[in-house]
């Protein structure tokens, strides 16, 4: 199938250019459908190639030692990744994975390289592009650093413990986001923290506090 | 009645993106809006409120304290 010029013309990267110029870069990007679950990019291999979601959401993440889980972003269509190790010719910093079928437009490194060659006001598109995605880092590295999300969630479930089942107060994981002054993805990754320290207990659409006192603990709330 | 994520047909704009990454196809589009389709697979993963660009989609948790 060929790649949808009307797609690129609404990738950031590719913004401005005109269908001559989109026509020629078409002929060097390839399509590759991926299933729910698939890994197309693996963290610390050597990068090939860079990616536009056309359809679906990946994520983009790193793997601890132990095998615990922090998303980096979710890539939407129009959206790219795997772009810093094709432009410094480093490894895969992260990891990625179709979150349903995806269907991704590829480049290959040195394409991508007589793409900027022969247009090159495609530079300033990718400048702007990696500057968001440097200040969405920036912003992530500023709640895992120096934010005690942890203790804000606990406290935030906490203050919001319903007294009768199916009554109680809701929170969805940007609500508790938000409360907690993080993004959704620290949310899911501290709640999954919570329930490995036992204080709580994910349940489907409940979270039950399985451990007040150790909540409390963790909230910095001396027993 | 299983509890199921929540719809905001006025903030969708029928993408389709939660549809996709759903591992238990409870979601559909019907004249354009997302619809939700009651399944017991759905097991609250919350991918579709984490993909949806428009906050039209929720997973609200309940928050309850074990009785002891």
């Amino acid at each position: 199938m060929a790649v949808q010029l009307e797609f690129l013309k609404g990738i950031p990267y590719f913004s401005g250019l005109g269908s001559v110029e989109l026509e020629s870069i078409s002929k060097l990007i390839f399509e590759k459908a991926i299933d729910r679950a698939e890994t197309v990019v693996f963290e610390g291999e050597p990068a090939a190639y860079l990616y536009f979601v056309a359809s679906g959401a990946v994520k983009v993440f790193k793997t601890s030692a132990e095998g615990k889980e922090q998303i980096l972003s979710i890539v939407r269509p129009g959206e790219s990744f795997n772009d810093v190790p094709i432009f410094d010719g480093g490894p895969n910093p992260a990891s990625a994975r179709a979150m349903g079928p995806v269907l991704l437009y590829g480049v290959k490194r040195n394409d991508m390289e007589t793409i900027f060659r022969n247009h090159p006001p495609i530079a300033l598109n990718v400048i702007n592009v990696l500057a968001r995605r440097v200040r969405q880092l920036v912003s992530l590295v500023e709640d895992l650093s120096f934010r005690h999300v942890i203790s804000r969630v606990a406290r935030i479930l906490f203050e919001h413990v319903g007294g009768e089942v199916g009554r109680g107060p809701r929170l969805t994981q940007q609500e508790m986001a938000a409360m907690a002054g993080t993004a959704r993805e620290v949310v899911g990754r501290s709640l999954k923290a919570l329930e490995e320290e036992g204080a709580i207990k994910l349940d489907r659409h409940r979270i039950i506090i399985t451990d007040k006192e150790a909540l409390q603990k963790i909230m910095g709330v001396p027993s | 009645m299983i509890e199921m994520p929540i719809i905001d047909v006025q903030k969708c704009d029928g993408c389709g993106l939660c549809i996709g990454v759903c591992r238990c196809n409870a979601l559909a589009i019907i004249d354009r809006i997302v619809t939700i389709i009651e399944s017991m697979e759905c097991d609250w993963c919350t991918d579709c409120e984490g993909v949806c660009r428009t906050g039209a989609i929720s997973c609200p948790f309940e928050i309850i304290m074990q009785e002891s």
